[in-house]
């Protein structure tokens, strides 16, 4: 439980890297948890090869979803469009470290549901991207 | 009897727990759902253990115990909000499925086209949608009567809503985030003065003062008894008989009927009108049960006790540098203390004090619009019940401070 806001994730909640909105950017998401209210938006910058040159997130939300989405934004960096589609639920528990309830996953996985969803050219996030 | 704070304790089996080894459950969510005393459990029990049948037309021993017990608890439900008469008292699954009957019934037979429903802005989304439902149907038109910066009623613009002829008035007797306890008496008084009907949602206030459906002169009144130390799956709908008679039935189905022809039916008598299929018997016998257990400990006492506890959270939370309350003062509160904590999100307060054995709700308890008021996406809400203590307000306090140094 107390690795559960272990020092990274506190750190990344507190100074996240990747906050911020790209105008203009190549791609963009938002989507909300709508148990808690957390909301996070991404914005996407690709280069001519198609990998990601830049991403930020903003919104609102516990250490959990702000952390991850920091967490994960800066794992993205450089890597092709194409992978970003097929990152999973086990990627981002990974990044975090941790094992989660039900209840605390969804505010894990919210950030890389709205990744997919904007990444995939969506126009809702269903649950089904991050399962 | 005198109000034992311990020995009331000691009839709650989950309060005996350790949420881990050594860490006992620090229970403060009441608002969410009570625990539920030895004597609710029992009576549940013993009636699967010796008389489950299913109620009404059976003939035999079992059937007609059943049958007797459910309609033995509809009479103390009565008699715990002091409705003139048992018939007047309807099973539903809870408050929202209470609301929801006089949405569909009274609501769909009385309502049309410019009609006006004033609710409040503090209102749970179990008397928003079912509203909000309608006017897309109907076009009925909502009004809302406004929520003051210090969580209280804004009178004056209800008495000018009034002016607009409403013909329903639905409004919650207190509220689930801001604690506020809202003088119904005058609300119902002045919206029959304008010609409407009133429902009262008494999810919060039946389970924790005494309500009397008469004094008030409420048409409508919903609750649910998993708030009142009883079982989940069972609510009640009150409402006034003449009302009650001229409403078509909700739902169809079995129990509900006088007649069935092929083609048609004859709706059955009052209560049985509203309660099709077969009933949460168990549940009706387990919320008799609690009704007996509140009304032998005493509402007044419990509310007494709930002040006070309430009074002391108050005082001592407002003293954590951080700590943002919601809602009003003691005086106009029931036991709910809603705040946030500068810099830290509602979740990660409730997963911190979870390590300490303290269950608090977090998030923004099914009233997002009163949280849109107050400009913040979520709250951590600690509510108190007649089991609760000073020691657990205290223990709350320290697992605040907990929280304030991870993140600090």
């Amino acid at each position: 439980m107390d690795d559960l806001y272990r020092e990274v994730i506190i750190e990344h909640y507190k100074n996240p890297s990747y906050r911020g909105y790209l105008d203009p950017h190549d791609y963009a998401f938002a989507d909300s948890n709508p148990l808690c209210g957390d909301h996070i938006e991404i914005t996407l910058r690709v280069d001519e090869n198609n990998r990601v040159s830049e991403a930020a997130f903003q919104g609102h939300g516990c250490a959990i979803s702000q952390a991850s989405a920091d967490l994960l934004l800066e794992s993205i960096i450089g890597k092709p469009l194409e992978e970003v589609k097929h990152l999973d639920k086990d990627y981002v528990l990974d990044l975090l470290g941790l094992d989660l309830g039900p209840v605390r996953l969804k505010c894990a996985l919210l950030s890389l549901k709205v990744l997919k969803a904007g990444v995939y050219g969506l126009g809702e996030a269903p649950d089904s991207l991050v399962e | 009897m005198t109000f034992d704070v311990n020995q009331i304790r000691a009839d709650f089996p989950v309060l005996q727990r350790e949420v881990r080894p050594g860490v006992p459950v620090v229970y403060l969510d009441s608002t969410a759902t009570a625990q539920k005393p030895l004597a609710v459990l029992q009576a549940m029990e013993e009636y699967y253990r010796r008389s489950n049948a299913n109620i009404h037309r059976g003939v035999h021993t079992l059937a007609e115990e059943a049958t007797a017990l459910y309609e033995q608890a509809r009479e103390k439900i009565a008699r715990f909000i002091n409705a003139p008469s048992s018939r007047q008292v309807i099973y539903t699954r809870n408050t929202t499925e209470a609301i929801n009957l006089v949405a569909y019934s009274w609501a769909r037979t009385h309502l049309s086209a410019g009609d006006l429903v004033i609710l409040t802005e503090m209102e749970h989304h179990s008397n928003l949608v079912p509203w909000h439902m309608l006017a897309m149907e109907r076009g009925i038109r909502l009004e809302f009567i406004p929520v003051t910066e210090s969580g209280l009623l804004d009178l004056e613009t209800y008495r000018q809503l009034l002016e607009q002829a409403p013909k329903l008035v639905a409004f919650t007797h207190m509220s689930n985030v801001l604690g506020t306890i809202n003088p119904a008496e005058e609300i119902i008084r002045l919206a029959h003065q304008a010609g409407a009907v009133t429902l009262l949602d008494g999810a919060q206030s039946v389970p924790h003062f005494a309500v009397d459906v008469q004094a008030l002169d409420v048409d409508f009144l919903a609750f649910s008894a998993h708030k009142m130390c009883g079982p989940t799956g069972i609510g009640v709908l009150y409402g006034k008989a003449d009302l009650l008679e001229a409403m078509p039935p909700f739902l169809g189905g079995g129990d509900m009927i006088r007649e069935v022809k092929l083609r048609a039916f004859k709706p059955n008598t009052l209560p049985h009108k509203f309660e099709a299929g077969t009933p949460a018997i168990a549940e009706a016998v387990g919320l008799g049960a609690a009704c007996d257990y509140l009304t032998d400990v005493g509402m007044d006492a419990i509310a007494a006790h709930e002040h006070e506890i309430t009074a002391y959270a108050l005082e001592r939370l407002e003293e954590i540098p951080g700590v943002k309350l919601f809602g009003p003062s003691a005086e106009h509160k029931g036991g709910v203390a809603a705040f946030t904590l500068e810099g830290v999100h509602p979740h990660d307060v409730a997963q911190i004090l979870d390590q300490d054995g303290i269950a608090v709700r977090a998030g923004h308890h099914c009233a997002q619009p009163l949280h849109e008021k107050f400009h913040i996406p979520a709250t951590s809400r600690a509510s108190f019940y007649l089991y609760s203590t000073k020691e657990e307000v205290d223990k709350l306090v320290q697992g605040i401070y907990k929280v304030k140094k991870y993140f600090g």
